[in-house]
């Protein structure tokens, strides 16, 4: 709430001064997400559900061109099982060839193979939607961003503040409301409070309940199935498609950190022994008198 | 003697401070070099990518060699005829560089098909087929020589060619890369 | 102290013979063993070894980089992403390579800041300085170059508009432009160029870097009071005492990198060079990498193409003029009450300079950009010629150990006979 309050007041006073859209653009509500800090790891069942919603909802127009079947059950991810990446890879099929024939042929996908664009190429895809192709998906939350302003550039290095892509993605997709009075949405365009400009080629994606989440041991869906949850979770899958190995990395850098702060200690302690043969360490220059010479 | 007492220096805290110093930064830079030297295995791509493959032996005639990849290293798969079948059985093993009978280089049944990896065992070069002494192999850079089970002959090969894991899914198809008949 | 030789002897008979074929044992004795340092050096002047360090690290992920990277315009995003996914550790070894940069320049600003607020660049380390901005120049270049390697939108947009510079040349502009592409525009040969400049340019630093220390080694290092070491007791032997200072600042310049590597490494980047590169679509807003915005403030701050590229480039050429622009006899700013003012103004300037460059080019941005501008120039070509003659310094100390120890307390330091300012041994 503080927070909130100061972001406006920083907005007002220009401060933050986005670029896009003359500040009409809300800043996007930050979000508590499992991957963020210096521990943050991924929720194995928040990606699952997220990659079902990516299957369901945006793999129809939307590529993941980066992501590769096997990828899905590698550690640090959404973790299915191999016999379940096997099983899903060959429900798609994938274009291979040319064979001895010289033809280009269709098999059915094996784990070592990168999920299927949805169109042949970006013209395509691009014809296919009213004239701009849907981006692919598997650097989305990396890919984006927003103004962030001074001073919340410098606080966001102490707080690891790395989630802006995603705060900003599920903004986006809540983000599809009533334009208000007077706003003029142009024909193929749908109004988005929290799009840069506010008109958005794509319609509003999905809508409460059309996901259907595994049930829990009571029979209740695991999650709400609602747009906010959907975002959520699809956005959380998407994180882990732009940066696979986020959990890795996190912990490498911990045992790093860990390891140079005891080198460091060692070696000031080190430093210290050596110059005491000298008298021990002077530095700088005494400060000089305020007055001058004659 | 008498002099059995040994005048070990006690470690003072400034070498005990040395040695851990230069321990720990030792092992920081011998840590360092592990992700370097790792990332020149093969990626997880590769690793990936070598799955196993399927290949047709129907359009094989007999007599005839083809050239399949997998794991992009090259194999021969050969439709042997009855008399290269024979004449790869009928030899004295005691002859041989690498003793191998034929029976143990094909697949029980299956003795018209020989598959084997298709670099020389020498320095690599692709050998020859249905060339040299024995109609075999024959390499033409160092000269090396194989006989109709893929056997070393002659030259300065080493071993025998060596046989890619695979197995029979069917009479006409097999799949190289595994050696149960899972696909 | 007595265990300090400052003449090189070789002990075995093939020390001996080798030493007489090729003294380099010898030459690194003199250079970094014996070499005499003031004994009051802060851990500014640890930055140096820093420096050594990023561009050795930057060298070595670089050539691990280029086994995996592939430069073409069609692959080389997908090859990036292949490093990022695939490669064992490519994720650390690329994350290390973008951020080194970032942490070069970390280094390289707080080492040049330190020689002007120490007077470094004075006589007699004018060609020292000289080789050092020439670095710096190498280092803009090559980051610049490095930047568009990975071909997103960042990548490809910065290289059109930093290319384009160029264009504003009177006559000549266009054919240059036209030749740093390799076409019409940035494509598939400015790419392939980049690659093969951005991996030549790391080792013409690397040499310039043995000039920059070899011009070093014969005057010697300055050191905070600014006066020259005047006896043995001024100094101590580089090794072990300046070795072991620099081995723990580069120790502790590492947390600070592999924070930034481990824990925000995307956040020195731009969201938009995520998004592989698309000639149809500019970014809503072009921001070079934040060590050139002061640059880039400077180059929008004129309303004129060819004006404001001079300026740009002037603010860098500056650079060289300075060690005769400077009038003052005094080295330290510590000793200079005016110009020590002067100093933090300059450093406000260049580091608003930087806000300004992030922020679009309209508006009061603008003009603050302009009066920063001025004030940049004015700072080299006035304030500093006029401080020296107008200014009274401070008296200074009769000695370094003066300084810092008071004359009744004296320390062990070099040997004698070790004094003054060492000996070339070119």
């Amino acid at each position: 709430m503080m927070k909130r309050t100061l972001l406006i007041a920083a907005a007002l006073l220009g401060l933050s001064a986005p670029a896009y859209a003359a500040g009409e653009t809300p800043v996007p509500p930050q979000l508590s997400w499992s991957f963020q800090g210096p521990f943050g790891t991924f929720d194995r069942a928040q990606l699952q559900r997220g990659f079902k919603v990516y299957r369901e909802v945006c793999a129809s127009c939307h590529g993941l061109s980066y992501v590769a079947f096997r990828n899905l059950s590698q550690p640090g991810g959404p973790e299915f099982s191999e016999a379940q990446v096997r099983a899903l890879a060959a429900e798609y099929q994938i274009q291979d060839g040319p064979n001895e024939a010289g033809d280009m042929f269709e098999r059915p996908g094996r784990p070592a193979d990168r999920f299927p664009s949805p169109f042949p190429n970006e013209n395509a895809a691009a014809a296919a939607n009213g004239g701009k192709a849907p981006p692919d998906l598997s650097l989305m939350p990396k890919a984006r961003t927003y103004e962030r302003g001074f001073p919340w550039f410098i606080t966001d290095v102490f707080r690891q503040y790395s989630e802006n892509g995603a705060d900003y993605l599920v903004a986006l997709l809540n983000g599809y409301t009533e334009p208000p009075a007077g706003f003029q949405v142009p024909e193929g365009g749908h109004y988005n409070a929290y799009f840069p400009g506010h008109i958005i080629a794509m319609p509003k994606p999905v809508s409460d309940g059309q996901v259907e989440y595994p049930k829990d041991a009571n029979g209740q869906p695991q999650a709400p199935e609602t747009v906010d949850q959907y975002a959520r979770d699809l956005t959380a899958f998407l994180m882990w498609t732009a940066e696979p190995h986020l959990e890795a990395r996190k912990r490498l850098g911990f045992q790093v950190m860990l390891f140079l702060i005891v080198l460091s200690v060692l070696l000031y302690f080190t430093k210290k022994k050596i110059w005491a043969r000298v008298g021990g360490e002077v530095e700088g220059h005494a400060t000089p008198p305020m007055t001058h010479n004659p | 003697m008498a002099e059995t007492t040994t005048h070990v220096a006690e470690p003072t805290r400034r070498d005990f401070l040395f040695i851990a110093t230069g321990a720990a930064a030792a092992v920081g830079g011998a840590t360092l070099v592990w992700p370097f030297i790792q990332s020149l295995a093969p990626d997880a791509a590769t690793v990936a990518a070598g799955a196993p493959v399927e290949v047709d032996l129907s359009p094989i005639a007999a007599g005839q060699i083809v050239k399949v990849f997998w794991r992009g290293k090259l194999i021969f798969v050969r439709n042997r005829t009855p008399e290269e079948i024979k004449a790869a059985e009928d030899v004295n093993l005691a002859s041989l560089r690498d003793p191998q009978p034929d029976s143990a280089r094909v697949k029980p049944d299956h003795a018209q098909w020989l598959v084997v990896y298709g670099n020389c065992t020498h320095l690599g070069c692709v050998p020859l087929g249905n060339q040299g002494e024995y109609n075999g192999w024959f390499c033409p850079c160092h000269g090396s020589v194989f006989d109709t089970s893929g056997r070393v002959r002659g030259g300065p090969a080493p071993i025998n060619l060596p046989i890619p894991p695979y197995a029979f899914v069917s009479d006409t198809k097999i799949i190289i890369g595994q050696e149960e008949a899972t696909a | 102290m007595s265990q300090y030789s400052t003449t090189y002897v070789p002990k075995s008979s093939f020390g001996k013979w080798f030493e007489s074929r090729l003294p380099i044992a010898s030459l690194v004795h003199s250079s970094f063993i014996a070499f005499p340092v003031p004994r009051n050096l802060t851990y500014f002047w640890t930055f140096g070894a820093i420096l050594v360090f990023m561009l050795v690290a930057q060298i070595v992920t670089g050539v691990f980089l280029a086994m995996y990277y592939t430069p073409n315009a069609a692959l080389a995003f997908q090859s990036v992403e292949h490093i990022m996914r695939d490669v064992n550790y490519g994720w650390l070894i690329r994350y290390l390579h973008a951020n080194g940069a970032s942490m070069f320049f970390v280094a390289v600003y707080i080492h040049i800041f330190r020689n002007f607020y120490y007077g470094s660049y004075k006589a007699p380390r004018e060609v020292l300085y000289i080789l050092g901005v020439i670095i710096f120049i190498l280092m803009m270049a090559t980051a610049f170059m490095g930047y568009v390697l990975p071909w997103g939108q960042m990548s490809f947009w910065g290289a059109t508009v930093i290319t384009n510079l160029f264009s504003a040349l009177p006559v000549v502009g266009e054919t240059i432009v036209s030749f740093l592409w390799g076409g019409y525009s940035v494509g598939n040969p400015t790419l392939n160029r980049f690659f093969s400049l951005h991996y030549l340019l790391p080792f013409m630093i690397f040499g310039v870097v043995i000039l920059h220390v070899w011009a070093l080694h014969v005057p010697g290092q300055n050191n905070p009071t600014g006066i020259p070491i005047k006896s043995g007791k001024d100094a101590v032997p580089f090794t072990p005492y300046a070795t072991i200072k620099d081995i723990f600042a580069v120790v502790v310049f590492m947390i600070f990198f592999a924070y930034w590597v481990f824990y925000i490494p995307n956040y020195l980047g731009h969201a938009d060079n995520y998004i592989p590169a698309n000639p149809a679509v500019t970014p809503a807003h072009i921001v070079p990498e934040w060590y050139f915005l002061p640059f880039y403030a400077i180059l929008r701050a004129i309303p004129d193409k060819l004006g404001g590229v001079i300026a740009m480039f002037s603010a860098i050429l500056v650079w060289f003029l300075m060690p005769w622009l400077d009038t003052s006899k005094v080295r330290s700013t510590a000793y200079r009450p005016l110009y020590k003012q002067f100093f933090w103004v300059f450093v406000a300037v260049c580091i608003l300079l930087g806000w300004l460059g992030a922020k679009p080019a309209e508006g009061w941005y603008v003009i603050v950009s302009q009066i920063a501008t001025a004030y940049y120039f004015i700072h080299f070509l006035v304030i500093l010629p006029v401080l020296g003659f107008v200014e009274r310094p401070l008296p200074l100390p009769n000695s370094i150990l003066e300084s810092v120890m008071g004359v009744q307390k004296g320390g062990a330091g070099m040997p004698a006979g070790a004094n003054a300012e060492p000996q070339s041994k070119g």
